[in-house]
């Protein structure tokens, strides 16, 4: 065993700066006894940042292993830096969603860039070419001034890095509830494609072989930016603004170029990006994958000031920098790619035989871990897990006797006041933002019930989409957590899409309150059944704990990332209407059953701001099959158009496929007379689950008919479509009829969110701030 | 009949531009890099979009001084034809390719959309293919796109029929509703003094497929195509 003795200089371990490290005693004593002797702070920084949850996943792992992530389809499960699909034509698909919500709650525009930057270079470094951008986003009401801020913040951040690096921003969420006011979420996800046989991964392999850095020097930013992700936001958080790391996109261009040439070439065995805990986890885990040792000498790191010490620089993150182990012999010829990319690289260290974690500063060695027990003997938890009394007594509430408001009477009104909640209305202000195009492969951008993107090469595209409905998962986890894979596998398969495979970011509170962790493992396993019926495994993800402030906790928040396959681009289908007199079909959960309510609607909080009930039931066996009818009637070509009843029900659904391209307004006769003995708002605002409302000619209906009780599914003509009408008529009996116009609705839709912002002077301060960031 | 479309560092357009040529046009197209001083004897420039050096002190301003941009600027002296878009377009304006300037959207934000552009100018190397007036559909993605120039300079392009796309609503109106960045008099494109540079903000490469929307860029590929031919 070498001699490691503490640096000049170093403070003295305490159990203050043990506790300061985010370290239990116990996990220090374990650390103490994994080494034989007391840790060198550079050591206590190391073990803080690879045992923080955020890189050890020290609460969940044991709950995430019970998901299924296998299946003919997945070349790459998790573990990676993204997951792989193949799909087909000897084409495979990257793809990842991560969270960034603590750097984006304190600094908005930074942390959501730096989001963004961090997913595409977990897909590039799988030898994929980034093609399409997601982003999932939750905040408070845009009623606060700090929210209205941070949406803009995080907005503009979103796209000025990906329109910088030339990825086209296609779809995502964003939602609005007061759960979120003081700890939004961003989940940024990356899709990229490749050749099967480009497909590389993060194993550090050969022994002799150097250990380079490439890219931006490391400076002194995000030093203990995993740790930070990993505890409550405070008071105090503010002042950890310095721990958000600063984007620079151009940077990351020239990366993504250099690094995609760097695999191509061969002169490469692995690649990985130096992301949260920076140099010590891509080196660890580089190491732990391919079971050799590494050393690494920190004084051999670019580094952008004098005097930065091993721990800063193990502990930087510095954004746009990879780890590269090269081929002995090799370096030459890397160097000279990323000098044709204006950018440096330094052999930092070497795989070595012995079974170690060697850090050096120059010839002293300042850290050395046996093995790769640094990765392995993390601590594990399962902590106890209880529901909260209050859950269940919100869920127990019946809500079916909610009196209406007087404004009511008028179900226009209501209509007009649940299409302008932000939620529900327009997200065009924030995705006009966001370069979409770039590629030249968006067939459906953002607005449709998915994007879609076509694959060069082959006659098929891909159709991505994140979803996730915290209300649901906050009533009832389980259920909840179905109905988020649910709803992002209709969202794809409306456009055409057969669900391929999800990956998903776990957006909770402090586990180590029962209540949280009940809802976590409720989640995971909610999340696990419905991926089996749905044979979309789970590739990858991330957990983002601790999304908690002094004001409570976020609704649990499981986003799912889904990505689809369609075989020929003949079958991709819009959300909207089009064709005259083309029949309106309701495919799924029929209409008027005892599983329709209110609870957990979006209904109830808009109009009421009551969050109660219990949420739709989720019956992931009748979503598969209708997803199967769907996608074979759109095969059969008697499809004209798709769209999802999610949040809003049936009613907004119905009104999105009239005003959601508002260049293209298209009216609709409904008649639900049938129904007329259950509440018009039961009909048009429950949000029943595995309901799909489509269009076809006619001379379809008897094959969709047919095609719908072979899959088990009622289909169900609702109305038609009147093309020439400038209004929606919904007829619910006998004079009863909502007659809307088109123009109030599409005003309703896609004004609200507009109207707010800008009028906002936090919006505009945001402009200002970017524009100083960037010169 | 070639197309040789410049690849600075942080151009991010350059693949969409040569996959226009290649895969709609069936023409002849390759990479130039910034560093070369060789146009590789290609027919047609193309400074493509995207963000050269970041676009961190001002959009092209860093880009221009590229090895690459003497050939561009001794081509286009010798009347070849240069197809800017975008930070192409910026690129041009402070090389002296093109007059006047293209500084921050009038509303602050990026802005990314399909927009209506009006042909002015039929007549061009670039727009033989189109109908004088036709209205066409075009995407936008720029932050920095807001046409100004001194007015003595519109003054000219006005008289010497350069404006040769303006933006207009779907019915060919030319209305301030329909400006998406607050450009002067509604530019969206225009051409050098003797018309074979075009500078444009819109990214024609990008409706060329009609899988992706109406392909309404593809004759000005077209029309470039046609009279190189001749």
């Amino acid at each position: 065993m070498t001699m490691v003795a503490p640096r000049p200089g170093d403070p003295r371990i305490t159990s203050a700066l043990v506790a300061e490290h985010g370290l239990t005693d116990d996990e220090f004593q374990r650390l103490v006894r994994m080494l034989g002797r007391e840790p060198t702070f550079t050591e206590l920084g190391i073990i803080s940042a690879l045992w923080s949850e955020h890189c050890s996943y020290k609460h969940s792992r044991s709950l995430l292993k019970t998901l299924p992530t296998e299946g003919p389809q997945v070349l790459q499960g998790p573990g990676e830096n993204a997951g792989v699909v193949s799909v087909g034509d000897g084409l495979a698909v990257a793809f990842k969603i991560e969270s960034h919500n603590h750097p984006s709650a304190v600094e908005p525009y930074q942390g959501a860039a730096t989001g963004v930057g961090g997913i595409l270079r977990d897909v590039f470094t799988m030898g994929a070419r980034p093609i399409a951008m997601l982003n999932s986003l939750r905040f408070g009401s845009l009623d606060n001034a700090r929210v209205r801020y941070l949406f803009a913040g995080v907005v503009k951040g979103i796209g000025d890095y990906g329109n910088c690096v030339g990825i086209p921003t296609v779809a995502g969420e964003i939602v609005f509830d007061d759960a979120y006011e003081t700890n939004p979420l961003v989940n940024a996800m990356c899709v990229g494609v490749m050749k099967e046989s480009e497909l590389i991964t993060a194993k550090a392999e050969g022994i002799g072989n150097p250990i380079i850095a490439v890219g931006a020097r490391t400076g002194r930013d995000g030093i203990h930016g995993a740790s930070f992700a990993s505890e409550d936001l405070s008071e105090a958080s503010d002042a950890k603004r310095p721990r958000v790391q600063v984007g620079d996109p151009f940077t990351e261009k020239l990366l993504l170029e250099a690094s995609l040439e760097l695999i191509r070439s061969g002169h490469i065995v692995a690649i990985q990006d130096m992301g949260a805990a920076g140099l010590t986890s891509s080196s660890a885990e580089m190491a732990e994958r391919g079971e050799v040792g590494v050393t690494i000498d920190v004084s051999k790191v670019p580094v952008r000031e004098e005097g930065m010490t091993p721990y800063e620089i193990l502990l930087s993150e510095s954004q746009e920098r990879m780890l590269v182990v090269a081929k002995r012999g090799h370096e030459d010829a890397v160097s000279e790619i990323l000098t044709r990319w204006d950018l440096t690289a330094a052999v930092i260290g070497e795989v070595i035989a012995e079974p170690v974690y060697r850090v050096t500063e120059g010839d002293t060695v300042v850290a050395e871990f046996p093995g790769s027990r640094l990765v392995t003997d993390c601590p594990r938890y399962s902590p106890e897990a209880r529901e909260s009394d209050e859950i269940v007594r919100l869920r127990a509430t019946d809500v079916a006797g909610v009196p209406e408001l007087p404004e009511e009477k008028d179900p226009l009104w209501t209509l007009e006041r649940m299409l302008s909640s932000p939620t529900i209305a327009s997200k065009a202000w924030a995705y006009r933002q966001y370069d979409s195009t770039v590629r030249t492969n968006t067939v459906i951008g953002p607005g449709g019930d998915a994007a879609v993107l076509r694959l060069r090469a082959s006659n098929r595209a891909i159709a991505v989409k994140t979803d996730c409905n915290g209300r649901y998962v906050y009533l009832s986890p389980r259920n909840g957590a179905r109905a988020a894979v649910c709803e992002a596998a209709r969202n794809v398969a409306c456009t055409g899409a057969r669900p391929l495979a999800i990956t998903n970011c776990l957006n909770f509170g402090n586990p180590k309150r029962p209540e949280n962790f009940f809802q976590l493992s409720e989640a995971i396993a909610g999340i696990g059944e419905a991926c089996r019926a749905l044979d979309t495994p789970v590739t990858g993800g991330n957990v983002s704990l601790y999304n908690e402030s002094p004001s409570g906790a976020v609704y649990p928040t499981p986003v799912i990332g889904m990505l689809g396959l369609i075989d020929d681009v003949a079958h991709v289908t819009p959300a909207t209407w089009s064709v005259d007199d083309d029949v309106i079909v309701l495919l799924g959960e029929i209409l008027g059953e005892p599983a329709d309510g209110l609870g957990g609607s979006e209904y109830l909080a808009r109009i009421h701001g009551i969050v109660a009930g219990a949420p739709p039931k989720c019956d992931a066996d009748l979503e598969r099959d209708t997803i199967a009818c769907l996608l074979e009637c759109i095969r059969g070509g008697h499809v004209r158009s798709a769209h999802d009843c999610s949040d809003g029900g049936l009613g907004v659904a119905l009104a999105e496929c009239a005003v959601a391209d508002r260049s293209a307004l298209v009216g609709a006769e409904i008649n639900v007379s049938a129904w007329h003995d259950v509440p018009l708002r039961e009909l048009l605002y429950n949000e029943a689950q595995a309901r799909i409302v489509i269009t076809a000619p006619e001379s379809s209906l008897g094959e969709i008919a047919r095609i719908a009780v072979k899959h088990r599914v009622a289909p169900m003509m609702i109305g038609r479509v009147r093309a020439g009408s400038r209004s929606l008529e919904i007829k619910h009996g006998k004079n009863r009829t909502l007659v809307a116009p088109l123009e109030r609705l599409a005003a309703a839709y896609h004004d609200a969110i507009p109207a707010i912002m800008e009028a906002s002077i936090e919006s505009a301060a945001v402009l200002e701030q970017a524009a100083v960031t960037t010169v | 009949m070639k197309f040789g479309i410049v690849t600075f560092p942080g151009s991010n357009c350059d693949y969409d531009a040569y996959r226009a040529v290649v895969d709609q046009l069936r023409a002849e197209a390759t990479y130039l890099w910034h560093k070369t001083e060789d146009l590789e004897g290609v027919d047609v420039v193309v400074l493509p979009g995207g963000f050269s050096y970041g676009d961190y002190l001002r959009a092209g301003a860093i880009a221009r001084f590229s090895p690459i941009m003497r050939q561009v600027v001794e081509h286009a002296r010798r009347g070849g034809p240069v197809l800017a878009i975008c930070n192409g377009f910026q690129i041009a304006c402070e090389a002296g390719l093109l007059p006047g300037a293209l500084v921050r959207n009038a509303g602050m934000r990026f802005v990314s959309d399909a927009v209506h552009l009006r042909v002015e100018n039929a007549g061009t190397l670039f727009t033989s293919g189109y109908e004088q007036g036709a209205v066409l559909r075009i995407p936008i993605a720029h932050g920095e796109g807001r046409y100004v120039a001194d007015s003595t300079t519109i003054g000219r392009l006005e008289d010497d029929d350069r404006i040769v796309f303006r933006y207009c609503d779907p019915a060919g109106a030319v209305t301030g509703d329909a400006n998406p960045n607050g450009s002067m008099r509604g530019i969206a494109g225009i051409v050098s003094d003797e018309g074979n540079v075009l500078g444009m903000m819109p990214h024609p490469e990008r409706a060329v497929d009609p899988l992706l929307g109406p392909p309404d860029g593809l004759p000005l590929f077209e029309s470039l195509l046609a009279r190189m031919a001749v």
